[in-house]
């Protein structure tokens, strides 16, 4: 596969840039993989990815229903971050968003990690607290995170109000090496990557039914028909109860809506992400110059991909009193995504009741910033049959055991 | 040159003139004109410039799908970015700039990227900007950034008001066209309620510019009277410049109507969002015409063939003298014939289909206007204006047959249904051959709750082109979404020759044209980015968006889309409908966040909820905190003192002589009803059935996982009535999960619940004196004999009806007083009246938290964060051990809940007496298989203590209780650490013998 440079857009835009060859191929199924993912988002395409690049395993095929990256990969707001509370939570999203670093490199691909610094505001007492409690544990764990003022809050995002009438900023939470990434570039990067290790991503192909023998999985079967496998990984966000129990299990999995927005475009204003758990509602500035803003989740199951209105609604409340400049932008699109919610928030990487039949679920809102390290860890897991000191915490056991990671202690929006 | 005509205008009024600057340039147009219009007719070709390659771009349409005319509206505060010519309304004294360009319009910089669009084909920022790492980030980002964005980002707080409002209706008609008149009056006239929508300031749509007849009348004359008809209705509500934004599902729809746009600052709401709930919607939103895809079709000048006739006919507005037409269709000869019968000279027709035969070519020629068939333009030659076109075959390769000069090109490519309102909620559609479009599909459309179709499709909306078809077909969706009502009306207008699809202009056009012949004109997305896009495996109509921005900018792709999706699908050698659409989201164009806000701004941006007490603490130094929806005192500062000071002061006041504290926000919530004992005994972990009558007990709540989540002072009232306070923040989440229970588990049960929180307020009266102070209120007799710890009593306190709970969080003698809300004030007043003489003064949340910690008491949300269990905190005396169940019982059962190795709550006490720094985390030897330290604890609440002179702490800590009297060390941010011992978590008046006398 040709290398993407500048040179090689030089070359090609000499003819016109007809000589560009496909980004992935587009295979027919064989009859039988080493390794099936189920899903084509950022944590399906990044499993198969790692486990080629750190187990040489490229006899492997990436199953997904619709177009790769479609799913919540290609619908969230972007946000990197590892500052998280517990101490398994840190250790996988830091391994993320470290892999984030070098991640264009690594796959030859721009996906655009724009580690701009990443604010999470303090509005109330309890709040300050709270972060005080969160860099605490981030220095421990060795995440680089630091408590700052209202000045410099100011100073970072000259847009934001922080002497509101209702909740003035108190500080906030600096991840100085926390940003946003470009969704489709993650998904279509891994999914080059694996193409060239020789994988199949086969779109269009929706898993029906899970086969199985003496307990342990025997292949799926598809809209394409039956395709063997000696080892599955089920990496389908919000329909990953369906597809469980296909296999034959349940999973302490919810499926509901969240929804996001983006502005027109504007020029740059806002450098920095910004987040405001109190009044609840996100923001940032994509490269584009839309303002990026992510609202709250429905408190019912559906799989609409549609939420309720009035979430939208109390979203650009919270950001008009924290920005007040936004308000004569307009609401360009809104959209939602089905996003899979664990008791816990946090997510499950587990083996599971059926052999050989591995899961990786639960990102909920905000598992975007950790699709390269929950792929390297996942990849581990289903290589070896073995969790790693990555997933030990995330079996799904642990929900039995009530050995909760629980995230919403720290904020009450995790995105 | 594009000009104003001397006559006609059928929507301007010449006797009202209105001065407006464009880029600090005087111009001057009518009332009645968009801003588009004033534009043309001051001679304003180029309007601004394009995204990526900062091309000059010109005006395309005359509605909401224009791409290019998007400006900078007004100043300061009023300052609107990327606001849109074509439906801003020309009012006296506006001014607007272009945007997207450094330093002038004429001259803009970025205009470089065009130079090098060779080498900016879609998606060649996946490619580059690789090498080195820190680039990115430092230098190219920075760059794709700036030259990135479109409008002016507003600095200031926005001027205007926003309102919203709710309406219900049976039926609500979107889009004021003549389909939409049809269908409201056909609903309206059954007796349905109706509302019917339009997004411009005028009725009537496009037939009126097409010149359609009516029942034999101009479509002028019978939209007239049509909107007379409706307005004479009682039960139809008529609303302009209010555009149908979204669909929802169970029919809500979201409609901006747009009410001093065009009168700024006159005192009303800029815009009204509109929350409506419909029984059925008709969706009679028109269509909107594909441009053609030819090389140069981006050159200002270029513009829509039905949008040319409405600058002409609607705004005597001249394209300039020059327009040549090209077309795939008859009905962009009314343009032809509308630009001649202004006077204005139309060099010829181009049109690629092989015949041109139908009645309004015929017409056309009679004018004497040239006609040529299997023609296209191969190239329109020109920079910031367009000066000529080159004329070749469509069926060939673009070989150049002959130039001709002119000043704008009128193109039609065909016409595509508004279906957006259609599909928001699932409604499908289907690829109609005949006129090469997407229509709703009416055997699958959105479903409201009972199954029916939630939105009808009306008119062109529906596919229904030409006007006879349109206004039957409108009149069978008022029927539908209401009852029968005999004859539709005829309309007549001239017959059309079936178009003929053309993607691409001529049909062989070599890359050198097609990357020149642009699709998205405002995102710089070309035919040859699309193919590129399908040819590296783009392949899905999503990918290509995505990796061309095809249809993402600010016109969500309304002239682009569908050209788009034909060249993708002639790529991929597939038919349309097999490639598909890409989904339509709301809003249908785009809403100011102001007016989804709405009112709810700066202060009550959020219900603000006060006391009766909240205007005395106001008025009496209160440092506000926000809890929840609350505004609760922090501390009363008194003279220059520092908050910390005032803490300080309020807490030794209340050790030493009596403070009052407004506890009017801690929750109540009454429980009532024969099974409401058996209820309470499942809600809390301890019993609550068994409780007397007149006495109170400290309860506990878990969720289902046996984590802690409220607690507080239970009350029997009665033989069936308990009330139950909850902690401030928690009235109604707790109100909230009783009802759960009792409405989705326990539905059988006798029991109701009722949340009295703001019918009454609320005074704690703690400290020695606090008896002192009530007895000088008098009317009760609160002796230790006769309302002992833990109990309560009604009577008159004061002349105020109180009820007097003896309950205390601070461990001293102190009373709760509840009092019917509006009393709350006066009995505030006369407690401070009656505890001069003992030193009375009133504390804040602060002081409270304080003093609960001196008494080791815990506090939700501090010592609890949603991971703890009662027993971890040492309140297993508050857990039934008798019970059969509780809600949390189960959960604390499992596995890692029961093991006696649990982080369980502790005194921490620093050796050098100094405050342990809040969230401060106990270390212990090594590190974890992540490399992280391993830690054996955690400061749950820390602060000085004044009583003490020193600081304290609680903690959970691994085994704690267990290991009094060790030394944990907690390091500090930044360096250095804390040392302190594990002690009780009482650090005053361990027995208690305070608060029991
Ligand atoms: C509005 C919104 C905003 C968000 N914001 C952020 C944010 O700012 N930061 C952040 O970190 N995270 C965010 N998230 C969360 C993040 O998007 C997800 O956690 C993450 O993308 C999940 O990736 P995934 O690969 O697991 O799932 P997906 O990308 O959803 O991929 C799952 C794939 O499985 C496929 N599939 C499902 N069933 C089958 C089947 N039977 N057969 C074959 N294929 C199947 C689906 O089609 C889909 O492509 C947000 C989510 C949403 C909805």
């Amino acid at each position: 596969m040709k290398r993407y440079s500048v040179f090689a857009i030089a070359r090609e835009a000499l003819r016109h840039h007809t000589g560009w060859e496909r980004a992935w191929a587009s295979p027919l199924p064989k009859k039988s993989y080493d390794v099936i993912v189920v899903g084509a988002g950022g944590h399906g395409l990044a499993t198969a990815y790692y486990l080629g690049k750190n187990f040489g395993i490229t006899n492997v095929a990436v199953i997904e229903k619709g177009w790769l990256g479609g799913g919540n990969t290609g619908r969230n707001t972007t946000i990197i971050r590892s500052n998280y509370l517990q101490d398994p939570s840190a250790a996988i999203y830091e391994k993320a968003r470290s892999l984030y670093e070098t991640l264009s490199q690594e796959l030859n691909y721009n996906v655009m990690f724009s580690p701009r610094g990443l604010l999470m505001l303090a509005q109330t007492h309890h709040e300050v607290r709270g972060y005080l409690r969160t860099v605490h544990a981030n220095t421990l764990q060795g995440v680089v995170t630091e408590w700052i003022g209202p000045e410099q809050v100011k100073k970072l995002v000259p847009i934001i109000n922080i002497d509101g009438p209702r909740y003035p900023v108190l500080g906030a939470l600096y991840q100085a090496r926390g940003g946003t990434a470009r969704h489709d570039a993650v998904a279509w990067g891994y999914a080059r990557a694996c193409s060239e290790m020789g994988m199949h991503i086969i779109q269009q192909c929706e898993v029906k039914g899970v086969t199985q023998e003496n307990g342990v999985v025997t292949g799926v079967e598809t809209t394409k028909g039956h395709i063997g496998t000696k080892k599955l990984a089920i990496v389908v966000a919000g329909h990953s109860g369906q597809v469980a129990e296909m296999a034959g299990f349940r999973l302490p999995v919810e499926a509901v809506a969240l929804q996001a927005l983006v502005s027109e475009p504007i020029k740059p204003c806002m450098d920095v992400v910004v987040m405001a758990n109190t009044v609840h509602g996100y923001m940032s500035q994509s490269d584009k110059g839309e303002m990026v803003i992510g609202g709250g989740t429905d408190s019912f199951n559906n799989y609409t991909q549609r939420g309720s209105f009035h979430h939208i609604e109390e979203t650009l409340r919270a950001l008009i009193e924290t920005f007040p400049m936004i308000s004569r932008l307009k609401m360009l699109r809104q959209w939602g995504g089905i996003v899979d919610m664990t008791g816990d928030r946090s997510p499950i990487l587990s083996k599971t009741p059926l052999g050989n039949c591995f899961i990786n679920c639960g990102w909920g809102t905000g598992g975007f910033k950790a699709i390269p390290g929950s792929g390297w860890a996942m990849a581990e897991l289903v290589a070896t049959g073995q969790p790693g000191p990555l997933t030990a915490a995330f079996g799904m056991e642990r929900f039995r055991e009530g050995r909760f990671i629980d995230e919403s202690v720290a904020a009450g929006v995790a995105h | 040159m594009s000009a104003r005509l001397a006559k006609g205008g059928r929507l301007i009024d010449r006797s009202k003139a209105h001065r407006f600057t464009f880029n600090c340039k005087w111009m001057r147009g009518f009332e009645g004109d968009t801003l588009s219009a004033a534009l043309l007719a001051n001679d304003q070709m180029l309007v601004g410039r394009s995204f990526k390659y900062h091309r000059p771009r010109g005006i395309v349409a005359s509605g909401p799908e224009e791409p290019n005319g998007l400006v900078n509206l007004g100043k300061g505060d009023r300052l609107e970015p990327n606001q849109r010519t074509t439906t801003t309304e020309l009012f006296d004294g506006l001014t607007a700039e272009s945007q997207n360009h450094w330093p002038s319009l004429e001259n803009d910089i970025g205009v470089v990227n065009n130079y090098a669009a060779r080498f900016l084909p879609a998606g060649f920022y996946y490619k580059t900007f690789l090498q080195p790492r820190a680039a990115w980030k430092h230098v190219f980002e920075p760059i794709v950034r700036h030259s990135a964005g479109l409008g002016k980002a507003p600095k200031d707080r926005d001027a205007d008001r926003y309102e919203q409002a709710y309406a219900f209706c049976d039926v609500l008609v979107i889009g004021g066209g003549v389909a939409g008149l049809q269908a409201a009056l056909v609903a309206g006239r059954s007796g349905a309620r109706v509302m019917l929508l339009e997004q411009t300031g005028h009725w009537g749509g496009r037939a009126p510019v097409d010149g359609v007849e009516i029942d034999g009348q101009p479509a002028d004359a019978w939209v007239k009277t049509t909107v007379q008809a409706l307005e004479a209705m009682e039960n139809v509500t008529l609303r302009k410049r209010c555009m149908g934004a979204g669909v929802y599902d169970h029919g809500y729809v979201l409609a901006d109507e747009k009410v001093a746009d065009h009168t700024p600052g006159d005192g009303r709401p800029k815009h009204r969002l509109w929350r409506i709930r419909a029984g059925r919607i008709i969706a009679a939103t028109g269509a909107i015409e594909r441009p053609l895809s030819f090389a140069g079709n981006d050159i200002p000048g270029v513009m829509l063939a039905a949008a040319v006739r409405d600058y002409v006919v609607n705004f005597a507005v001249s394209p300039g003298d020059r327009t040549v037409v090209v077309t795939n269709n008859d009905d962009a000869y009314r343009t032809a014939i509308a630009l001649h019968q202004a006077g204005l000279s139309v060099p010829v027709i181009l049109d690629a289909r092989l015949t041109a035969t139908g009645a309004l070519p015929e017409q056309a020629r009679k004018l004497g206007i040239r006609v040529e068939t299997n023609r296209a333009i191969a190239m329109v030659q020109g920079g910031k204006r367009v000066k000529r076109v080159s004329i070749c075959a469509q069926a060939g390769e673009g070989a150049v047959l002959e130039e001709i000069a002119c000043e704008a090109v009128a193109m039609s490519g065909g016409w595509s249904p508004v279906v957006h309102l259609w599909s928001h909620c699932g409604g499908k559609l289907i690829w109609d051959e005949a006129t090469a479009c997407f229509r709703p599909d009416a055997a699958r459309p959105p479903l409201n709750h009972d199954g029916s179709a939630m939105v009808i499709a009306a008119g062109a909306a529906n596919g229904a082109l030409p006007a006879a078809d349109t206004l039957a077909d409108a009149h069978r969706a008022g029927e539908a979404a209401s009852k029968p009502a005999g004859e539709a009306p005829k309309a007549t207008a001239a017959e059309e020759a079936p178009m003929e699809a053309v993607w691409l202009m001529p049909q062989g056009a070599p890359v050198k044209l097609r990357a020149k012949a642009w699709l998205d004109y405002q995102n710089d997305v070309k035919v040859s980015d699309v193919q590129l896009a399908a040819r590296e495996g783009y392949e899905s109509v999503e990918h290509t968006k995505r990796y061309t921005t095809l249809g993402m900018a600010t016109d969500q792709g309304k002239l682009s889309n569908i050209n788009g999706l034909a060249v993708l699908a002639d790529a991929l050698n597939e038919h349309i409908p097999q490639v598909g659409t890409t989904t339509f989201r709301p809003p249908y164009t785009p809403v100011t966040f102001g007016a989804l806000a709405g009112e709810a701004r700066g202060e009550i941006f959020q219900p603000l909820r006060r006391t009766p007490m909240h205007d005395w603490h106001d008025a009496h130094g209160a440092y506000w905190e926000p809890v929840g929806l609350w505004r609760r005192p922090y501390c009363y500062t008194q003279g220059g003192e520092s908050h910390e000071k005032s803490v300080h002061r309020e807490v030794l006041n209340v050790r030493n002589n009596v403070g009052l504290l407004d506890a009017s926000t801690l929750g109540k919530i009454i429980v009532k009803g024969p099974d409401a004992g058996r209820f309470l005994d499942m809600l809390y972990t301890g019993v609550m059935s068994t409780l007397p009558i007149g006495k109170c007990r400290y309860g506990l709540m878990c969720n289902e996982n046996g984590f802690l989540s409220d607690d507080g002072v239970v009350a029997r009232i009665d033989e069936d009535t308990w009330l139950c306070h909850t902690t401030s923040g928690g009235a109604d989440r707790i109100h909230a999960h009783m009802e759960d229970w009792l409405q989705c588990e326990w539905w059988d049960w006798q029991v109701w619940t009722a949340n009295v929180t703001e019918q009454y307020a609320q005074v704690a009266v703690v400290g020695p004196n606090a008896r002192k102070l009530l007895e000088k209120l008098g009317g009760m007799d609160v002796s230790k004999e006769t309302l002992p710890f833990m109990q309560w009593a009604d009577g008159m306190l004061g002349g105020f009806r109180a009820r007097v709970y003896r309950i205390s969080f601070s461990g001293e003698l102190s009373y709760e007083i509840a009092i019917p809300a509006s009393e709350g004030r006066a009995f505030w007043e006369a407690c401070l009246a009656a505890g001069a003489e003992f030193g009375v003064m009133p504390y804040g949340t602060e002081a409270l938290h304080v003093l609960r910690a001196e008494k080791g008491f815990i506090m939700i949300g501090d010592e609890t964060d949603g991971t703890v269990i009662p027993q971890d905190l040492g309140l297993g005396w508050a857990i039934s051990k008798k019970k059969a169940d509780y809600l949390g019982k189960r959960g604390q059962e499992r596995s890692f809940l029961a093991d006696p190795d649990r982080w369980k709550l502790v005194g921490l006490e620093t050796l050098d007496g100094s405050v342990i720094p809040d969230g401060a985390i106990a270390v212990a030897e090594g590190k974890n298989a992540n490399g992280q330290r391993n830690t054996q604890g955690r400061v749950t609440s820390s602060y000085h203590s004044p009583t003490l002179g020193k600081g304290i702490a609680m903690g959970l800590v691994l085994r704690g209780p267990d290991r009094m009297g060790e030394v944990l060390d907690f390091p500090k941010i930044g360096g250095g650490s804390v040392k302190a011992r594990i002690v009780d978590q009482v650090f005053y008046d361990k027995e208690g013998a305070k608060q029991n006398v």
